[in-house]
């Protein structure tokens, strides 16, 4: 123990150093603050004036772009620029990846935090956990060297295809559902279960009509955040879903998704060609749907304060 | 105690401030450095030294950089600095002076936005490629007139072309590739090829090709070291070296080192290093290509094939 001083010496002591670190502080979380908007906005702005350079500076008719399906930009005499079977292909995966990594992802929420909270967790957390730190590529590559053949030689079809695309999207966004959603019910006042109870409610009746209608609002929250990370996702989804320019007919068709083109271009076409001009517009798109994304969470929590 | 804890912080802040300082530096000092020490070396040409940066095609990556250790053995003075991005990226790096070789598998003229003019080429190996199909096709050569056919989707089964009752299914590069341009201007003579699945690496084409019963698509010789894909004979005439360079088989393409007006400097000293014959005879050789010195025809941007 140090040797006390008078309190009259200590106050005024802790006062200088008040001043001192309060300010010091103040500067460097604004510093931080501010580092993290700047960024933010000025990626916004860059990608909004290269996005939008394919339409006003090479004359690509927005129209076109959005509704079109044929892209060929290569074609000299008649390039066309219909990115309509990407962004199907991108929504596609993600809506059909959320249909399956939702249910698991809930249901193994629910197991971990209601049915059994204690080993549950112990073995499920650390294996969800695992499952986030696999780097996409990995995921892909085993999609590429396991899934595909299997769904070649069991389901039909070539392997690549929009099926072999959402199953590896719904393993790879299940942590992030499955997470948020353990959150928002293990979050959830101990006194609706037991209110419930005290009603004669079953586990089940419990789980289902009380603790499931009070977090709804984050478990959409959780699904859309994962359906976020879905449409973003390119390199796995590259490596399985074939990357063909046509509208898909059915799940077994290969398809192309926005950023597995942007990938699979970029490098190739030079800055400011209107291919790369186009390249940057999905990139826009990705952004723009990001954003909605945002949104939609935005209005999701502000019902739960409700 | 608690003040310590807080200095701790803020020197933790203040390390990796100047750390993200100091790495967003190296890359500009670098370049400086560059330009620098190259240009006055021109005229003592005994002992090199400085830093060379050279981008672009993945398909020329495996080259240069073995190229350029070589290079770096010979010169230790000398740092070359090789990246991979993509022809474009290396068109566009070079033009505006980011880098100071650009390596493309394309002539800068057939890429949009390419100030070619200023651009000066700098041809350094000849690559073959030609169709590959999976084994079980069982076919070995296909007549150009076919081929077509089958890229553009005419032909459905191979056995029409005599081969096993087996759909065709088919693996294309995408869109902006210079991979896909040198085989549709050569093999398919502009035609453009139906949808197929789309692959960029050439390591994943030629898995997709061994494992899909009825697939082609199309590779550079030097991926046809083992017998998991079959390459095809285009009207009879074997994809041989021997062939490229006598100018029979059609289907190749120069690979390109690109410099901002004349090389000088470094970038020169490198570029005629790339044109000795220890190179162009033993490395490139290793590593799948063939050498450009020792071709009998040419070919200029528009595709004409002249002989030498």
């Amino acid at each position: 123990m140090e040797k006390l001083t008078p309190a009259k010496d200590r106050l005024l002591k802790s006062k200088n150093n008040w001043m001192d670190g309060e300010l010091r502080g103040k500067v460097l979380v604004l510093l931080c603050a501010v580092i993290m908007i700047s960024a933010t906005i000025s990626i916004t702005i860059f990608l909004g004036t290269k996005g939008l350079q394919s339409f006003i500076k090479n004359g690509v008719s927005l129209l076109e772009f959005l509704t079109s399906t044929h892209w060929n930009p290569t074609n000299q005499a008649k390039p066309e620029y219909g990115a309509l079977p990407f962004i199907f292909g991108s929504f596609a995966v993600t809506f059909l990846a959320a249909l399956i990594a939702a249910p698991l992802g809930i249901g193994g929420a629910i197991f971990m935090t209601e049915i059994a909270p204690s080993w549950g967790r112990k073995i499920l957390q650390p294996i969800i956990e695992l499952l986030v730190g696999i780097p996409s590529v990995v995921y892909g590559f085993i999609g590429l060297t396991v899934l595909v053949p299997f769904i070649r030689e069991h389901v039909g079809g070539l392997g690549f295809s929009l099926l072999s695309g959402m199953i590896v999207l719904s393993i790879m966004i299940l942590p992030t559902i499955a997470t948020i959603a353990t959150d928002a019910i293990s979050s959830l006042p101990n006194s609706l279960r037991e209110g419930s109870y005290a009603l004669g409610a079953t586990r089940w009746q419990t789980i289902r009509k009380v603790l499931i209608p009070a977090a709804l609002p984050s478990l959409l929250t959780a699904i859309v955040l994962g359906m976020a990370r879905a449409f973003g996702e390119a390199l796995a989804v590259q490596m399985v879903i074939g990357n063909v320019r046509n509208l898909p007919s059915s799940i077994l068709d290969a398809s192309a998704t926005l950023t597995t083109i942007i990938t699979l271009n970029m490098g190739h076409t030079t800055y400011g060609s209107v291919e790369n001009n186009t390249l940057w517009s999905m990139g826009l798109i990705l952004l723009v749907m990001s954003f909605a994304f945002i949104l939609l969470i935005r209005y999701l929590s502000s019902r739960r304060k409700m | 105690m608690k003040s310590l804890k807080k200095m701790g912080l803020f020197m933790i802040f203040a390390a990796l401030m100047v750390f993200a300082a100091a790495c967003g530096g190296a890359s500009t000092d670098k370049t400086k450095g560059t330009d620098k020490t190259t240009t006055p070396k021109t005229e003592e040409k005994k002992e090199l030294s400085g830093s060379l940066s050279v981008s672009g095609s993945s398909a020329m990556q495996p080259l240069v950089a073995a190229a350029a250790e070589e290079f770096m053995n010979a010169n230790p003075k000398v740092d070359v600095q090789v990246n991979a991005g993509g022809s474009g990226t290396g068109l566009s790096q070079v033009a505006e002076g980011s880098v100071q070789i650009g390596n493309s598998d394309v002539f800068a003229e057939e890429k949009e936005g390419i100030p070619a003019d200023q651009l000066v080429d700098h041809k350094v190996a000849v690559v073959g490629m030609t169709a590959a199909v999976n084994p079980k096709v069982g076919i070995k050569d296909i007549k150009k007139a076919d081929l077509i056919k089958v890229f553009t989707g005419k032909i459905t089964n191979w056995k029409e072309l005599g081969g096993k009752d087996q759909k065709i299914v088919l693996v294309n590069r995408p869109d902006s590739s210079g991979t896909r341009a040198v085989f549709n201007k050569f093999a398919l003579d502009g035609a453009t090829p139906a949808e197929g699945i789309t692959e960029d690496s050439s390591n994943t084409v030629k898995k997709i090709i061994n494992e899909t019963d009825g697939a082609i698509g199309y590779l550079a010789f030097s991926y046809f070291t083992d017998n998991t894909v079959t390459p095809l004979a285009i009207d009879g005439v074997e994809p041989t070296a021997d062939n490229v360079q006598s100018g029979e088989f059609p289907v190749w393409a120069y690979q390109h080192s690109y410099t901002k007006g004349e090389a000088d400097g470094l970038a020169k000293a490198f570029l005629d290093y790339l044109m000795t014959d220890d190179i162009q005879n033993t490395l490139l050789n290793e590593q799948g290509y063939l050498p450009v010195t020792k071709m009998k025809v040419e070919r200029d941007a528009k595709g004409n094939q002249t002989n030498k």
